[in-house]
């Protein structure tokens, strides 16, 4: 379970507080206008932002001393989440190995995950060769690998379109259906919301209202979310 | 975003202090060492002709560039890309080559000295103050050309063509687009340029001399050379120090000092004017080449005759100097990439740390150099210590140009990559490996490029150590000028000359093959 208490994010002209928690193997939208800490949000989830106050656990175990990569969180970010001047494979290899030493069994590894993503011939290219929709797939391939159980999704498709966006959304869903992943998804698209998750945390008016189940927040909106969609 | 922890980077610390500890500590020595703190007539005359060559070099190098660099500026010709890359030839030329090439111009046997007195005309020396502002202004007429290019190329060419369709004439032109850019980079240019004149030892060495035209460092170097002055030489290496830094300081807030002019290169949208502006641009720009190409010619086809003939002890220095350049091209490299990476990554105290980067801006190498022979003295002979201090000296002083370089590039890394990297536990040597290397590989190529051609010619901490057996390749050069074996000098110029550009290749191609 992965548990905010009293969390709060704070700094000059900006800030949020959080308290609830959401089981594993949930699909969770967090919507909210544009300023309203939704990304700074999933950063402090995944170690970049430090709290002004509160704590953030997950299976009862305190994240605050956890380094981003000692974090039980894998996350894709708006852009920049494939280094440019290495190959897929050697992207998604870092996933498994920081210094690229992979064993047969991890080389292995990469390669089904490329063929999963049908970029079966493209392990030997450079994301810059690929198109957007290919290297979205391969960045989610890299989330595949490091197998957390809390994905984080910081609008990761956005500049895809919203075809292509779909596609890969509802690629996430089928792939982590399976492995009881923890998956959070920060949109400004009311649509994903809709689209990808089960439930929504609406953030508004400097707070993080607990998750609610998103067909019937989107039946009965509350108020600020009638604000934001300009209904 | 607020509340990021802000790392301790011990390395980038340490090497900070060791800067401090290099530029600061000695020029307490100096201090201390100095025996008395007032200015002879000796003192304030070289205070003077150090200023005053200095001011007048940078104003003739900035003046003369603007007619050159508005000529490329506006005119499209076959060569043009040729000359542009031509003019920041001189960054990478040892001075001590183009000295040599100037006396085979200029000098007493040179070609426009010779046609001059064939004509029935006057024959000026060539030493003294014209002489040490007409090697200043070889040298950064070029640099001042870039600049002003640069700003130039900056006017946005819509103005240019809102300038074609009012048809204005050229004085309103020049007036509302050209002036106002020129009223801006003008003083940068300037200077800068004075910066660098404020430590050109090598022309002074040669051209200077006398009560009347010796420069500060000059008369550092005699104190120590030849009266063996130790007080004196103290104490003028403080004045050399006290205005090197007030002038950099005055430098910092009129030019970002990063990258020397060394810039992009598009031309603006052609003009169609009278044929008496073009032909004008014309015999501007050969004129400029011609005074940059000819003492360079003067010296390739000197040197290419004596080249077979090059007795082995230069052969020798070659070596050592290219070992030389080599260690402290690395040593400033990886120093200012610890540095860089420190600041970028918003490491606790940064501003300590950019600040310790640029401080051998404030040092000039004879000033260092003089500090350390000070400090090192009463321990043990400057000669056994003249390579590694030169190396270590020559390093510092290429160190704020690679840093500055570098920083840019480091920022964007930190702000892209830093967070992907953070979350795939990527870090140490494998970060090195993987990420900082390979999206660095070409400002750490050009910066690396830039700070061995640099060492490779370089020649002042050298002189002041040096004993025969270990003389660098442009101190044998100098020799050899200084007894007039000039066909001996020119040969040894052009090796080193294909020595210096060789290794800025190498370690320019070097990083552009690598990135990505």
């Amino acid at each position: 379970m992965l548990r905010l208490e009293n969390l709060i994010l704070s700094h000059p002209g900006f800030s949020l507080t959080a308290d609830f928690s959401v089981e594993p193997g949930q699909r969770i939208a967090i919507i909210g206008p544009s300023g309203a800490g939704k990304s700074s949000l999933l950063m402090a989830i995944a170690g970049f932002v430090t709290p002004a106050s509160g704590c953030i656990s997950w299976a009862g175990r305190d994240l605050g001393p956890l380094a981003p990569s000692q974090r039980p969180v894998s996350i894709l970010f708006q852009d920049q989440n494939l280094f440019p001047h290495l190959t897929l494979a050697q992207n998604l290899g870092l996933a498994l190995s920081p210094r690229l030493r992979l064993d047969p069994a991890q080389r292995q590894q990469v390669e089904q995950v490329l063929t999963r993503l049908g970029l079966d011939d493209l392990g030997a290219r450079r994301p810059g060769e690929l198109s957007g929709g290919q290297q979205g797939r391969a960045a989610l391939g890299r989330v595949l690998l490091q197998n957390r159980p809390i994905l984080l999704l910081d609008e990761p498709f956005a500049a895809l379109g919203p075809a292509l966006k779909n596609d890969l959304l509802d690629l996430v869903r089928d792939l982590t259906a399976s492995s009881q992943t923890l998956t959070l998804l920060v949109s400004h698209d009311p649509a994903d919301a809709k689209r990808f998750a089960q439930s929504t945390v609406l953030l508004a008016d400097g707070q993080a209202v607990a998750p609610v189940d998103t067909q019937s927040l989107f039946a009965n909106p509350p108020a600020a979310l009638q604000r934001y969609l300009g209904t | 975003m607020a509340n990021h922890p802000r790392p301790l980077n011990l390395s980038a610390l340490l090497l900070s202090a060791v800067l401090a500890a290099l530029v600061l500590g000695t020029a307490l020595a100096l201090a201390l060492r100095a025996d008395q703190f007032s200015l002879r007539a000796a003192e304030w005359a070289a205070l003077r002709f150090t200023l005053h060559q200095a001011a007048l070099s940078a104003l003739l190098s900035s003046l003369l560039a603007i007619p050159l660099a508005r000529a490329l500026a506006r005119r499209h010709f076959w060569g043009r890309g040729a000359i542009v890359t031509l003019l920041g030839a001189p960054f990478l030329l040892p001075i001590v080559v183009a000295v040599i090439g100037i006396l085979a111009v200029y000098g007493r046997t040179g070609i426009v000295t010779q046609a001059l007195s064939a004509l029935h005309l006057p024959t000026p020396s060539i030493f003294g103050m014209q002489g040490v502002v007409l090697t200043n202004v070889f040298f950064n007429l070029p640099l001042c050309t870039r600049i002003l290019l640069n700003g130039w190329q900056a006017i946005p060419s819509e103005r240019f063509r809102l300038a074609q369709t009012l048809n204005l004439p050229t004085s309103a032109r020049f007036r509302h687009l050209e002036w106002p850019m020129l009223r801006q980079t003008l003083p940068g240019a300037w200077v800068v340029v004075f910066l660098l004149c404020l430590t050109s030892f090598v022309v002074s060495l040669t051209f200077g001399g006398g009560p009347k035209a010796t420069t500060l460092e000059l008369a550092i170097y005699q104190a120590l050379r030849f009266d063996f002055d130790l007080g004196r030489a103290a104490l003028l290496a403080c004045l050399q120090f006290t205005i090197c830094a007030l002038s950099v300081t005055l430098a910092a807030r009129f030019v970002p000092l990063a990258g020397f002019g060394i810039g992009q290169d598009r031309a603006l949208p052609s003009d169609r004017t009278s044929g008496l502006l073009l032909t004008l641009d014309t015999v501007i720009i050969t004129l400029a080449v011609a005074f940059l190409m000819v003492p360079l010619i003067m010296v390739l086809q000197a040197g290419v005759a004596g080249f077979t003939s090059l007795p082995i002890t230069l052969w020798q220095a070659a070596v050592r100097s290219t070992g030389m350049a080599l260690t402290s091209a690395l040593l400033a490299v990886s120093g200012a990439l610890t540095l860089a990476l420190a600041v970028a990554a918003h490491a606790r105290a940064a501003a300590l740390i950019e600040a310790a980067a640029m401080l051998p801006l404030a040092a000039s190498g004879l000033v260092l150099g003089t500090g350390i022979f000070l400090i090192l003295r009463p321990f043990t002979s400057p000669e056994a210590l003249a390579l590694p201090v030169t190396v270590l000296v020559n390093a510092a002083i290429a160190l704020p140009i690679t840093f500055r370089l570098l920083l840019p590039e480091a920022r964007s890394l930190h702000a892209d990559y830093a967070r992907l990297a953070a979350t795939l536990n990527l870090q140490g040597t494998a970060k090195l490996r993987w990420l900082t290397l390979p999206r660095l590989a070409r400002p750490l190529g050009l910066g690396g490029g830039i700070a061995a051609a640099q060492s490779m010619g370089d020649l002042g901490v050298i002189a002041l150590f040096a004993g025969d057996d270990t003389a660098t390749l442009p101190l044998m050069i100098s020799r050899l000028a200084g007894a007039y074996r000039m066909t001996e000098a020119a040969a040894a110029s052009v090796l080193l000359v294909a020595i210096s550009f060789s290794l800025f290749a190498l370690f320019d191609r070097g990083g552009r093959y690598v990135a990505p």
